[in-house]
């Protein structure tokens, strides 16, 4: 018998096996971004929100609705992507992927297609929580459902290579808490960059995640700090980044194979 | 051997931090045996098996599976590999069955229950079947490893310490399953440190000691070949000093004195047993037991890992 070209069922058994794990969660998996997504909006929305005034003609509760899924689709794009891929290698049964007919695509197609769609999940799930509390209007959502897929693409690729890199599970939480976490906080997710004063607005355009949060923001309410077309040239601009490393991990079994 | 379903041509394996796991070596398995890796611990039996199943990358050398490079055409020649790994690696919190169909899926297989209830039946598993992995004993988690390397009907099944650190009737009923495998048409490779297991099992037996393969030949021919026969005398007084008159036998003096050790070729016309026995009544020799021994695989193991550069490694 002729082995398949592509192992579709290879792909989907990983896929399965990980949205497995992620349904037996499924309550503390959404409980927690909609626990936290309403603190948000009790916070910033309600107790501080209401002095604030509008950014760009928007109210500032609508307003930081992106920023919000955008902070959660990082976060959980790469959590579900790292801890997917290091659970198997701690736990010892990465050698059935690896000893099985896949290609290395389709153990990653495997691994971080799931990981999209639960990040992508969360990210709706918060988008729903918000609109309980605040109008949200979604200007262009074509290019909201391909700036979410495009960026869950990209961090949970990031998160794979999080994942084969972290030798436990401590350093799973480093590169999300120390560099992911921060730089959305100062990426505009909670306001305009335009609010900042020089020098802070210039270096603050070296924050990859600016224009990541910009362009979402950009698909709800037509605003951006910066042009969506730079914001999707530099998301596609991490993606191919990531998709070397991806392929540079496989053709040297970093972490992988000895 | 008619062309064989696994052939590895100069395989070396030097790992990163300098350890030659593997040096140049050459093995060919023949369709329906079953193939046993003697070796000690670290000579090599593992990263060999991991090489084959595209868990280690060679240094140099290639592998074919039934005719397919595992690199060039590593689809097809891991279609045909079940692996078994020594350790148990196992997601606790997944049933029985998903598992075993997971493992199925993964080699791009389509749904079968019936054969998946047929390995689990076969196992003693079904039963167990919407158990977590994490409430089987440890001989059923080894027992559902073996169930998820067969899930997707291999022709080849490496076994990597199939009876580590199990239990003496567990063991035994370990062996009956690799027979019974065997029966059905799948080519075995086992490795193991049990010179016991090979003994009981094997067709052809290969030895590896720090990497380097030192043996390979037919079990039978092997304990023909390098076992020997003794006949051992307990003494009723300890001698101090094999007598003269037995200088012709050759015999060995042990345990300070106690035994007398003669060693023959158990198949000669003539072992040399009866004259022996003679001079030892002429010489007024009392002994108060007789035994013979006929070496083991264990011997002849030992023998040849000691011969050839001293002890395990």
């Amino acid at each position: 018998m002729t082995a398949p070209r592509f192992n579709r069922r290879g792909v989907w058994a990983i896929y399965r096996f990980e949205m497995h794990r992620f349904l037996r969660t499924i309550w503390t998996g959404l409980a927690t971004p909609v626990i936290t997504t309403s603190l948000y909006f009790v916070v910033f929305g309600s107790a501080i929100g209401s002095r604030m005034s509008n950014v760009g003609g928007i109210p500032y509760g609508s307003f930081i609705v992106p920023g919000l899924m955008m902070l959660s689709l990082f976060n959980e794009s790469i959590f579900n992507a790292s801890f997917g891929i290091h659970m198997p290698r701690f736990l010892g049964t990465i050698y059935e992927p690896l000893s099985a007919p896949l290609s290395p695509f389709e153990i990653v197609l495997g691994y971080v297609g799931a990981a999209m769609t639960k990040a992508i999940g969360v990210a709706l799930v918060i988008l729903a929580t918000a609109n309980l509390f605040v109008p949200v209007h979604v200007l262009h959502p074509v290019w909201m459902i391909g700036f979410l897929l495009l960026v869950a693409a990209t961090f949970c690729l990031f998160g794979f290579i999080v994942g084969i890199w972290a030798k436990g599970f401590e350093q799973l939480q480093i590169i999300p808490m120390l560099i992911v976490t921060p730089l959305t906080f100062l990426g505009g997710a909670f306001y305009s960059i335009h609010i900042l004063p020089e020098p802070w607005r210039t270096i603050t355009l070296f924050n990859p995640v600016v224009y990541l949060i910009s362009g979402f923001r950009w698909t709800f309410y037509g605003i951006a700090d910066v042009s969506p077309g730079v914001s999707l040239a530099a998301t596609a601009g991490f993606l191919i980044v990531c998709l070397g490393v991806v392929a540079w991990i496989f053709r040297t079994g970093y972490r992988l194979k000895s | 051997m008619s062309a064989p379903v696994v052939s590895i041509r100069g395989l070396s394996k030097l790992y990163a931090g300098g350890h030659e796991a593997l040096k140049d070596v050459d093995l060919d398995i023949a369709r329906g045996e079953i193939f046993a890796l003697l070796g000690p611990n670290g000579a090599g039996k593992t990263t060999l098996i991991n090489i084959v199943c595209g868990i280690v990358t060679a240094s140099a050398g290639t592998v074919s599976v039934d005719g397919h490079d595992i690199v060039t055409d590593y689809r097809a020649a891991r279609d045909r590999i079940g692996l078994v790994p020594q350790e148990l690696h196992t997601d606790a919190f997944e049933p029985v069955w998903a598992t075993v169909a997971f493992s199925r899926g993964l080699f791009g297989k389509p749904a079968n229950p019936a054969y998946l209830e047929k390995v689990l039946k076969e196992l003693s598993l079904w039963d167990k079947r919407k158990a977590k992995i994490l409430e089987l004993s440890g001989g059923m988690k080894r027992r559902l490893m073996i169930a998820k390397a067969l899930s997707h009907e291999p022709g080849i099944l490496f076994l990597d310490e199939p009876t580590a650190g199990v239990d003496v009737e567990l063991r035994r009923d370990m062996w009956a399953l690799v027979r019974q495998l065997r029966d059905s048409g799948v080519t075995i490779i086992l490795t193991t440190h049990y010179i016991e297991e090979a003994e009981e099992m094997a067709d052809r037996v290969g030895v590896i000691r720090k990497g380097e393969l030192i043996l390979v030949e037919d079990k039978h021919a092997l304990m023909e070949k390098l076992g020997k026969k003794q006949l051992i005398l307990t003494l009723a007084e300890p001698i101090a000093a094999v007598p003269e008159g037995l200088a012709e036998w050759e015999v060995e003096l042990r345990d300070g004195g106690a035994e007398l050790v003669y060693t023959f070729d158990g198949k000669a016309e003539r072992t040399g047993i009866p004259s022996l026995m003679r001079r030892i009544s002429d010489l007024g020799i009392v002994f108060k037991d007789l035994a013979t021994h006929q070496s083991s695989l264990e011997d002849i193991f030992v023998s040849l890992v000691s011969e050839r550069g001293g002890g395990a490694g």
